[in-house]
């Protein structure tokens, strides 16, 4: 089932964000998390420690990965090019080095070829949502893609803003937090997961999704293709090529540790817990 | 021995713990008929199991020379951990003679040795005081000359360095079988197969290990390696030496006060909080990273005899010792870990080749034997004279020993009996001959919980996959570790993976087995006093996360 312009592109953008506890409670409370780090695997729990000047935190040495919403986004993409419903996989992430290591894993999954947008030093730790969405904007626009799809947030920062901001700069329709997606003749039917159960639209294409945790699961990325994958290609592009201003509006004041959980206390009666309560000017 | 009674399946009585297809063969198993069974399979010169110091100083050295003598050579590296130098862990204490004639320019090259030794002190413990025992120059447990290091750190630096060179880097991938030919060399290993449910039944998205066949395949499994046990019993490479000793060592990084640090200090120590019949004993050294950074540990060797021993609490108890606390006071633990370790002489190693491969590293328990037991690796790197080579008697070896001065300086036979024969389960006592000990609690600022500690280790596993410690038989646990020994495995695992707790129904316990926790120290394949352990390789990329341990 192909329109006349038929999907050629579907972009899976890797947004390049992570962190270490997917879906299970934060055992070590993590900050929130401002510099830019991917990830791939769920659940790696990785107790995180803010850098002793309280800028940030420390990335040195720490497991990067996927996030796990961009692997279940990559992984629909790749259902799409099956089922022949799309010509071309690309995945794209912005980063330093370390990020095609990740690329990698999306093309081993399937993926056709790569894009990364090398980022690196003070600008990466800084890099956030809107310039990202931008890049991706431009890259679309440069791609002639048809179809975006992103993780709905990244597991580190939780922003959440990726995908809202790339459709509306590039004046897209948008279907979030899509548990369920399909391709009807010119048409993308995209049921969203919110609040209140689960809302279906209908919306044309060129658009931009992002991905929630129903929306699949996605494949491991075997040995096998892992080796394929290193004779696929990764184009190297820079922010400035595309046009668009790294530096950010924002500038981070402090970063510090959750305080220490302090212990709870037993109290016999209501009337003890109303005692309590009062004592600590809470009622 | 005590007489066992095992029953082959498990009774009703007796919940199923283990599903792990090493117990459960798959052809036998209805659930999986139909399955796609066929592996990919490829073709490389060599395969090397274990992306640690030893399997990357051979990858590197192979290259070397392929590149010198202008030859082709493929070099895989097949690694579980999800990235070179996770699943690190040592004190350490480098001497760098070795990587003087692996990497000369190793300083240029950025190699992290950023810490040489400055200050050498050792010392007996008692319960409140610190017996300090002069360091002769010339005396072996002498460090001067080493560097201090985050092994993890250097690990992860060999593997840029191998990858430089081109040699293939396959971490998040392990190692889960070996391969042989008809006439019963070794054709390669066959890395682990994933998406298979905790229940053993395949899953949607189960997908099959692939082959790597090589010439030649080397084992750098480190201590007390899986796949290492296999091949002992296959070509029988234990038969001319003695059995292997170990040790359990566990590890903490701390940033303490600036005003308490003096990089370049090694620091050991014996006695407190160990009794004499118990080998083991610490180490604290002042890294110079950058930050106050301390690394310190304590070793204690699994031929102990009381099954109320905990190494871990020991560990923890240790910290509180006067001589310490001055340092730890005011300062954060960020990181901990733990790690088996031979202890082994000479008269330990077994024989190192058989046709299609060879060990390498501390997977052979290759420590040189000393007046003062301190622990080494034998990195062992082979010359492929001619790329058509398929038998390994061809080749020359070169032999390169890293000198690892970790814990424990002393000798075992000045300290403790020597014992011989026997292996470490066997020395536990049961539990009714055997007082317990009472261990203080944690404080929650210079001693932790266990779990609170495992967390900091930054483990996990896929949850839906067969536990990794598998047991030849569910009903042993109870039947006979706890009724004899109380549950040891409760105690000498740093990771709180083996807990026994009440049947649900009925009377009676059971053993759980919280599998997600494994730091992959190997302690539980080692002491298990019923030797019904057997810990297989999970799906790669589980396991610690050290960051530079």
């Amino acid at each position: 089932m192909h329109r006349s312009s038929e999907v050629k592109h579907v972009a899976s953008y890797l947004n390049t964000r992570g962190c270490e506890c997917f879906g299970q409670p934060c055992e070590s409370h993590c900050p929130v998390l401002t510099d830019r780090t991917i990830h791939v695997q769920l659940k790696t729990f990785i107790k995180i420690r803010v850098k002793p000047d309280r800028t940030g935190v420390v990335t040195d040495g720490v497991k990067h990965s996927m996030n796990p919403f961009c692997e279940i986004a990559v992984e629909e993409a790749i259902k799409l090019k099956e089922k022949k419903l799309v010509k071309e996989v690309v995945a794209v992430s912005c980063g330093p080095q370390q990020v095609q290591e990740t690329i990698r894993t999306a093309l081993a999954m399937g993926a056709d070829r790569g894009i990364h947008v090398e980022v690196s030093g003070k600008d990466y730790e800084t890099l956030g949502p809107l310039q990202v969405s931008k890049i991706f904007a431009a890259l679309a626009k440069k791609e002639q893609a048809d179809l975006i799809i992103l993780g709905k947030q990244a597991i580190d920062d939780d922003c959440n803003q990726t995908g809202q901001m790339t459709a509306a700069l590039l004046d897209w329709p948008q279907g979030t937090f899509a548990s369920e997606m399909t391709l009807e003749a010119d048409k993308l039917k995209v049921v969203r997961e919110v609040d209140g159960g689960l809302e279906t639209i209908k919306i044309k294409l060129p658009a931009v999704v992002t991905a929630d945790l129903r929306l699949n699961t996605p494949r491991y990325a075997t040995l096998p293709n892992i080796m394929k994958a290193k004779k696929k290609k990764i184009a190297n592009v820079k922010p400035a090529d595309l046009g668009v201003d790294v530096c950010s509006r924002l500038e981070v004041l402090k970063v510090d540790e959750p305080p220490q959980r302090q212990a709870g206390v037993k109290v016999e009666t209501v009337d003890d817990l109303v005692g309590k309560l009062k004592e600590a000017g809470r009622v | 021995a005590p007489q066992v009674y095992s029953t082959r399946c498990s009774s009703s009585t007796v919940p199923r713990i283990t599903t792990h297809y090493t117990v459960y063969p798959r052809d036998k198993d209805p659930r999986w008929e139909g399955v796609e069974m066929e592996r990919f399979a490829d073709e490389a010169d060599v395969v090397i199991v274990g992306g640690g110091p030893a399997g990357l100083s051979a990858a590197i050295r192979l290259k070397q020379l392929a590149n010198q003598h202008e030859k082709e050579l493929r070099v895989c590296v097949v690694e579980k951990a999800s990235q070179i130098g996770a699943h690190t862990l040592s004190g350490a204490c480098l001497e760098a003679t070795a990587l003087n004639e692996l990497i000369p320019d190793w300083k240029e090259r950025g190699a992290p040795l950023n810490t040489p030794v400055t200050e050498d002190k050792f010392s007996i413990l008692t319960e409140k005081y610190r017996i300090p025992v002069p360091i002769l120059p010339g005396l072996p447990m002498n460090n001067h000359g080493n560097y201090l290091v985050r092994l993890g750190n250097f690990v992860r630096w060999l593997g840029e360095q191998a990858e430089e060179l081109g040699v293939e880097l396959y971490p998040g991938y392990a190692a889960a079988e070996v391969l042989f030919h008809e006439d019963g060399s070794v054709k390669g290993i066959a890395t682990n197969d994933v998406g298979i449910g905790k229940d053993g039944s395949p899953k949607d998205v189960f997908e099959r290990g692939m082959e790597l066949h090589a010439k030649v395949t080397l084992f750098g499994e480190g201590c007390h390696g899986h796949l290492a046990k296999q091949l002992y019993k296959q070509f029988n490479l234990r038969e001319n030496c003695e059995p292997q000793t170990y040790a359990i060592g566990l590890k903490e990084l701390w940033v303490i006060d600036e005003k308490k640090w003096r990089p370049g200090r090694a620091e050991h120590s014996v006695g407190w909080p160990l009794n004499r019949n118990t080998y083991g004993g610490s180490f604290l050294y002042h890294l110079n990273e950058g930050e106050p950074l301390v690394a310190l540990g304590f070793v204690v060797g699994l031929d102990y005899t009381n099954p109320y021993l905990s190494p871990f609490r020991e560990f923890q108890r240790w910290k509180h010792h006067p001589s310490l606390m001055s340092t730890l006071e005011g300062g954060n633990r960020i990181a901990y870990g733990a790690r088996a370790l031979n202890e082994g002489g000479f008269q330990s190693i077994p024989k190192l080749t058989f046709p299609g491969g060879m060990l390498i590293g501390c997977s052979p328990h290759t420590h040189t034997h000393n007046k003062s037991a301190f622990f080494t690796f034998l990195l062992l790197f082979f010359f492929v004279s001619c790329l058509q080579i398929t038998i390994f008697t061809q080749s020359t070896i070169y032999c390169y020993i890293y000198i690892q001065r970790a814990p424990s300086c002393l000798s075992r036979h000045s300290l403790l009996q020597w014992v011989s024969d026997i292996s470490h389960h066997s020395f536990l006592k049961p539990a009714k001959d055997c007082a317990p000990i009472e261990y203080p609690k944690p404080d929650g600022k210079i001693s932790f919980d266990l779990l609170s500690s495992v967390a900091l280790s930054g483990t996990n596993h896929e949850h839906d996959q067969p536990p990794h410690l598998t047991l030849k038989d569910d009903s042993v646990p109870v039947a006979q570790n706890l009724a004899v020994y109380d549950g040891p495995e409760q105690r000498f695992c740093p990771a709180g993976v083996y807990e026994y707790v009440p049947l649900e129904t009925g009377d009676g316990m059971r053993l759980q087995i919280n599998a997600q926790n494994c730091v992959h120290c190997k302690t539980c394949d080692i002491k298990d006093p019923s030797q019904n352990i057997n810990w297989v390789v999970p799906e790669g990329s589980g396991g610690p996360a050290y960051n530079g341990m």
